[in-house]
């Protein structure tokens, strides 16, 4: 269970320290961490503290990582879910919007990502790899719920007379961005409104502007063809942009 | 170019996928045409809203995993060893 990675006082310089019996060298050598020269004053006890240290750092890389745990060792599989369980619980909740659902997804993704260690290739990042696996199993789950009669969104899309200009012109909003969003009720109320979006829509709005996978990822996903994840992207921002709009319209600006 | 096209390839426009003649033309409706200039912004306004209101920090997004979750995945993998990729 030793790691060689990270480690807050190298145990060579330790040992090396303790056999010279030099410790004013290494203090004035190393003024810190303070922890560390407490630890020179029981060579023993030091020597066990360095390595607890160690498991707490953990894993210096993915290389790392991913080494132990395709020895399977125990703590390398806690490492993990404890290193990228929160994003991913984030992202398994922005999409299923239900707590437990979303617990459920997370489990699906780590025991499917235990399962395919071995297809894991080096080349992405552990945590883009688990990213994907997330939004996957968490679209499993949207796929498998009820499903309830959807809203049509013909409604929020913008309105052209027959020469193609607009029925009802666009103006600007009465403050960018940033501003608008300042305060978290704002946040939340956007966040709402995004969840009024039917499934079919708000679901591709997460993956591309939210979760940031691209066309073609979202693609794979979803089963359907990039050409259909541009439309409905482009119908699910028309949506929202119309929802806010009647909210952000004119004003001040 | 009409306002109705405009719209329809603003999602190509922004990921910057318009062939080069095409993007000149939607770059110059946009500059003599008010309406779409405020679509362009407000619509991409709307992605960068979208974006902060779901992930900012406030968010539904926890600090860390829990740790009930954490044992109870541990748990399902010894539950199910032969899930296990080095088990196989």
């Amino acid at each position: 269970m030793r790691r060689t990675a990270v480690r807050l006082v190298p145990s060579e310089l330790l040992s090396a320290l303790r056999d010279l019996g030099d410790r004013t060298a290494y203090t004035r050598r190393v003024p810190h961490p303070p922890t560390s020269l407490g630890l020179l004053s029981s060579p023993v006890a030091s020597g066990g503290v360095a390595e607890s240290a160690t498991e707490v750092q953990g894993f210096s890389s993915d290389a790392d990582l991913l080494a132990a745990l395709r020895r399977g060792e125990e703590a390398a599989y806690a490492h993990l879910v404890r290193l990228h369980g929160g994003r991913m619980l984030a992202v398994a909740k922005r999409l299923l919007k239900v707590e437990s659902e979303a617990e459920d997804a997370v489990q699906d993704a780590f025991l499917s990502a235990f399962r395919s260690l071995d297809s894991f290739e080096g080349e992405a990042k552990l945590g883009t790899w688990l990213h994907r696996i997330v939004v996957n199993a968490s679209l499993m789950r949207l796929r498998n719920r009820k499903r309830r009669p959807e809203t049509p969104i013909d409604d929020l899309l913008p309105r052209f007379l027959e020469d193609g200009h607009y029925l009802d012109p666009p103006q600007p909003w009465h403050d960018d961005a940033e501003q608008l969003l300042q305060d978290a009720e704002r946040r939340r109320w956007v966040r709402d409104r995004i969840d009024t979006l039917p499934d079919t829509y708000r679901t591709v709005l997460m993956l591309r502007d939210i979760e940031n996978l691209s066309t073609q990822d979202a693609a794979d996903l979803l089963g359907i063809t990039p050409n259909a994840v541009k439309i409905r992207l482009h119908r699910a921002r028309l949506a929202l942009r119309e929802i806010l709009d009647r909210e952000f319209r004119g004003g001040e600006r | 170019m009409t306002c109705k096209e405009l719209v329809d390839f603003m999602v190509d426009y922004l990921s910057d996928q318009l062939p080069k003649g095409q993007k000149e033309v939607f770059e110059l409706h946009l500059s003599l045409c008010p309406p779409c200039l405020s679509f362009l912004e407000t619509y991409r306004e709307t992605i960068e809203l979208g974006r902060c209101a779901c992930t900012n920090p406030d968010g539904p997004v926890p600090e860390a995993v829990p740790e009930r979750l954490v044992d109870a995945i541990l748990a399902a993998r010894k539950a199910h060893p032969e899930s296990d990729s080095h088990n196989r």
